[in-house]
């Protein structure tokens, strides 16, 4: 039996939506038992990185377009947790917003870089017509 | 975004009735701190007690208010941060640039 749980989530390009989906990752972080870690913690940390990869999709990267659609996907086993975030825009150059150091006085330029910092592992890739955020959280 | 505000003298405390300050609504308390800005009441408290989530653009918004009261010699400081919040400040170092206190009283004493 797979043990396995998939959440495939699509909603309008909108801000309303990043409470809705960081509560779902926040409930699938609090769903993996086999994480020995700090699991309150860890669903803080899902909870933001959808929060923040949504809100990149949604500005960045779909420019506000009500026309379009964000897609998420979430994966979890017992080893990896697996967040994929789809656009439908012109993509953005994820490498060189990571290596963006905000300064303090800064307002922005954080979301990606505290993407980074709490994932495993993040690729910004095309897949068919789209963009794909992938962001990897190893579990063990 | 649900703000409450109360003033103390020439302090003016807002509190964040809100879960969560993200993109979708900190543009809000921006714009409330500039208007108070305008008014001249540069000396703000924010109270997030009832925040227990913030994002980069809550972060942001706080910024702002923090470098628009210090450019009018004014301040901008922070009280009732809960634990995760208060975690946020520390990942990003922010904690660094903002007077954080634990409650509202310590916070309009300060000034």
């Amino acid at each position: 039996m797979s043990r396995e749980v998939k959440v495939d989530i699509t909603v309008p390009n909108q801000t309303k939506y990043l409470g809705m989906i960081g509560r779902i990752g926040e409930s699938i972080a609090y769903s993996l038992k086999s994480f020995q870690g700090n699991r309150r913690e860890l669903a803080y940390h899902i909870n933001l990185v959808l929060t923040e990869a949504l809100a990149n999709a949604i500005s960045h990267a779909n420019e506000f377009d009500p026309d379009k659609d964000v897609r998420v996907l979430i994966s979890a086993s017992d080893q990896e947790l697996k967040i994929k975030v789809f656009d439908q825009g012109l993509g953005f150059d994820i490498e060189t917003l990571s290596k963006l150091k905000a300064k303090a006085s800064d307002e922005g330029g954080r979301g990606v870089q505290l993407i980074f910092k709490l994932m495993d592992k993040v690729r910004y890739l095309r897949e068919g017509d789209c963009n794909v955020l992938e962001m990897l959280k190893y579990l063990h | 975004m649900k703000l409450n505000m109360t003033e103390q003298g020439d302090i003016v405390t807002i509190s964040i009735d809100e879960e969560r300050m993200d993109a979708h609504n900190s543009g809000d308390l921006k714009e409330k701190m500039l208007q108070l800005f305008d008014e001249g009441k540069c000396s703000l408290v924010i109270d997030l007690s009832a925040v227990r989530f913030i994002d980069s653009s809550g972060l942001g918004a706080l910024v702002s208010g923090f470098k628009n009261a210090s450019a009018r010699e004014g301040n901008l400081k922070l009280c009732c941060l809960q634990p995760q919040v208060r975690s946020m400040f520390e990942l990003t170092r922010l904690h660094r640039v903002f007077e954080i206190f634990t409650n509202q009283d310590e916070a309009l004493n300060s000034f």
